[in-house]
């Protein structure tokens, strides 16, 4: 019965546990301890679920009984089952850090309402991953964008409010877009159901309904996603949130349009035609590179590490677009792996400053100076979360370099192989300024004295940044979940 | 006379651009709540339109009539006019916190503040 009725768990879980919290406005531990539960059981979903699908096949789920293609349906594949893994396990672990950090961040009669944004936040972002309607689509990144808007607008600067402000008008730009091309589809086809979509749309593909349904939904999702030019919400959005939002957010909210965008492009439309009929490989690859270029020239003149690292997110999106670009198997691959990987390394990297911000109160570079003394714990787990955002061997960020590497290669970009040769080394630049102010500067003496972080924190941190590691050596889950997944996000819908 | 059975999805673009342009050219942040809404009711309107069948009748069933109009795309709309009620709710509220905590709704004042602060 519980089996059967897995998909639905996945999102139903988070989504009926937010309003429960508010009854707990004047107990914040108990909504702490009720959300690290419910994070916790969605993971163990979405591992029965991945599990499922990889030995069992697709899972077509029906909504209420109504039968696809006329009720709505999730679909669970591997290609989805891999990106409801990193939300729902990031969720899991960022919690654990949460408790403290969140505390001292958010004011007491505040942390339930808190926790209730952040499970329908999570629960948005399961269920735009999980669904197989163009719809639900719609209305699942609002029900996850409009939570994140007031996680934002929680953090304790006031710039936090104008930085949610714009990323409310921004993403409603991105989703009102993909709305319209939505409704382009439906006019064309008569169908909502993503896998009915792919099925009747070569018979009315050339049209020019079609490819403006097919622009405003690239445009729409593209806003979503941050890829540049259109990235200019992130970083302040990032830079002002409190620690544990930006850690979740970074982690997972453009990871899951991206898979969206994959899904359209590959699935829905198809790559005959987003790559044929359409240029689409001609479009991304630039601004892919530019992405990847000219943010991580930015970052490293950023005095405040948060919006260092925020800007370092806006370039892998770049790297992930990148292999996207290539629409091949392999570039596909690289794709989904960096997903996961990025996922985890980024989301070690913003703990590691969470733990920072816990006990210095600030992100400024300035104020880091000689840290690494007195927290040892903390700056070791930046600097291995920064070796892996670099790509150094060994870690899993090499990983995903090296599928790009060879994803460029076969198909004849070899300019491209320098290229992602000389933007790791810009990440250097910026991951070896942080160093050298923990590691190299003297702690100025009239600065307060700082102690290590609490190991409710630096062990979720810790538990990332070896993540990052052990899936850069043994990689046969990411890689081979990856692998699956770029070739049923290739072959379409069965 | 084609342009004129196209009515409204002229309306419907008019709309859009207009609300595109305020979001985009207002400094104002409740003008641009105002012009997101003007943004949005355009791509109600649009939904609706596609919905119409020429000589369709209520999807209610009548014995000897054959063309309906489509009421799903009404549904749907039902559903995105609630996301836009909460949308502008959101962004009301966030308004308020701004205004509380510059005195300004202004763009360009309130980035004049926080350089003063940098």
């Amino acid at each position: 019965m519980i089996e059967h009725n897995l998909p639905a768990l996945q999102v139903l879980l988070p989504l009926f546990a937010a309003p429960l919290l508010l009854f707990l406005v004047r107990w914040p531990t108990l909504a702490w301890a009720l959300t690290t539960a419910v994070c916790w059981a969605t993971f163990l979903v979405s591992a029965l679920l991945l599990e499922a699908v990889w030995t069992g096949g697709p899972i077509s789920y029906a909504h209420g009984g109504w039968e696809p293609p006329y009720g709505i349906e999730y679909w669970v594949d591997t290609a989805n089952a891999f990106v409801l893994l990193i939300i729902a396990g990031i969720s899991a672990i960022v919690m654990p850090f949460a408790r403290d950090s969140v505390e001292q961040e958010v004011d007491r009669d505040r942390i339930a309402w808190f926790y209730s944004a952040f499970l329908l936040a999570n629960a948005g972002l399961l269920g735009i991953a999980i669904t197989g309607d163009a719809f639900n689509i719609f209305v699942f990144f609002e029900i996850s964008a409009i939570a994140s808007y007031a996680l934002i607008a929680m953090g304790k600067d006031r710039r936090a409010l104008l930085a949610s402000f714009t990323y409310l008008i921004m993403g409603t730009i991105g989703t009102t877009f993909l709305l319209i091309g939505i409704g382009f589809l439906y006019m064309m086809t008569g169908t909502l159901n993503l896998a009915d979509l792919a099925e009747r749309l070569p018979a009315v593909r050339d049209t020019t309904t079609i490819r403006a349904a097919f622009a405003f939904i690239a445009v729409g999702i593209s806003l979503k996603l941050a890829l540049f030019p259109l990235h200019l919400w992130l970083p302040n959005a990032y830079t002002y949130a409190p620690s544990m939002v930006t850690v979740f957010l970074s982690a997972t909210a453009t990871k899951v349009a991206i898979y969206v965008l994959l899904r359209f492009f590959y699935s829905v439309f198809g790559v005959e035609f987003s790559f044929g009929v359409l240029p689409m490989g001609y479009v991304l690859m630039p601004l892919a590179l530019l992405g990847i270029l000219l943010p991580s020239i930015v970052a490293i003149f950023q005095a405040d590490v948060k919006r260092m690292l925020a800007y370092s997110s806006v370039a892998q999106v770049g790297y992930i677009i990148l292999g996207f670009s290539f629409a091949s198997t392999l570039g596909l691959m690289a794709a989904m792996l960096h997903l996961f990987n990025h996922a985890i390394t980024k989301a070690a990297l913003f703990m590691a400053l969470g733990a920072i911000v816990y006990r210095i109160g600030s992100t400024r570079i300035d104020d880091m100076a000689g840290i690494a003394r007195d927290m040892p714990w903390t700056m070791a787990a930046f600097v291995v979360g920064g070796l892996s955002l670099i790509g150094i061997p060994l870690t899993a960020g090499f990983i995903t370099k090296w599928h790009l590497l060879l994803a460029a290669l076969e198909a004849g970009f070899w300019p491209i192989a320098v290229f992602l040769l000389a933007t790791s080394l810009i990440a250097v630049i910026y991951i070896w300024r942080v160093v050298e102010a923990a590691y190299f500067l003297e702690r100025p003496a009239n600065a307060p004295p700082v102690r290590e972080a609490p190991p409710a924190l630096l062990l979720p941190t810790w538990g990332l940044a070896l993540a990052s590691v052990v899936f850069g050596i043994y990689t046969a889950l990411p890689v081979g979940a990856a692998a699956k997944a770029a070739a049923i996000l290739l072959g379409g819908y069965p | 006379m084609e342009w004129l059975g196209l009515y409204n999805y002229w309306v419907v673009v008019v709309l859009m651009m207009a609300g595109f342009y305020v979001v985009i050219a207002q400094g104002n942040l409740i003008k641009k709540i105002v012009g997101l809404n003007i943004f949005q009711t355009s791509v109600f309107v649009f939904y609706i339109s596609l919905a119409k069948l020429d000589g369709g009748t209520a999807p209610v069933y009548l014995e000897g009539v054959t063309a309906y109009t489509n009421p799903l795309p009404h549904v749907l709309i039902l559903t995105a006019i609630v996301v836009g009620v909460a949308l502008t709710a959101m962004g009301l509220a966030l308004a308020v916190r701004v205004y509380e905590a510059y005195g300004s709704l202004e763009e360009d004042e309130i980035n004049a503040q926080d350089e003063q602060d940098a």
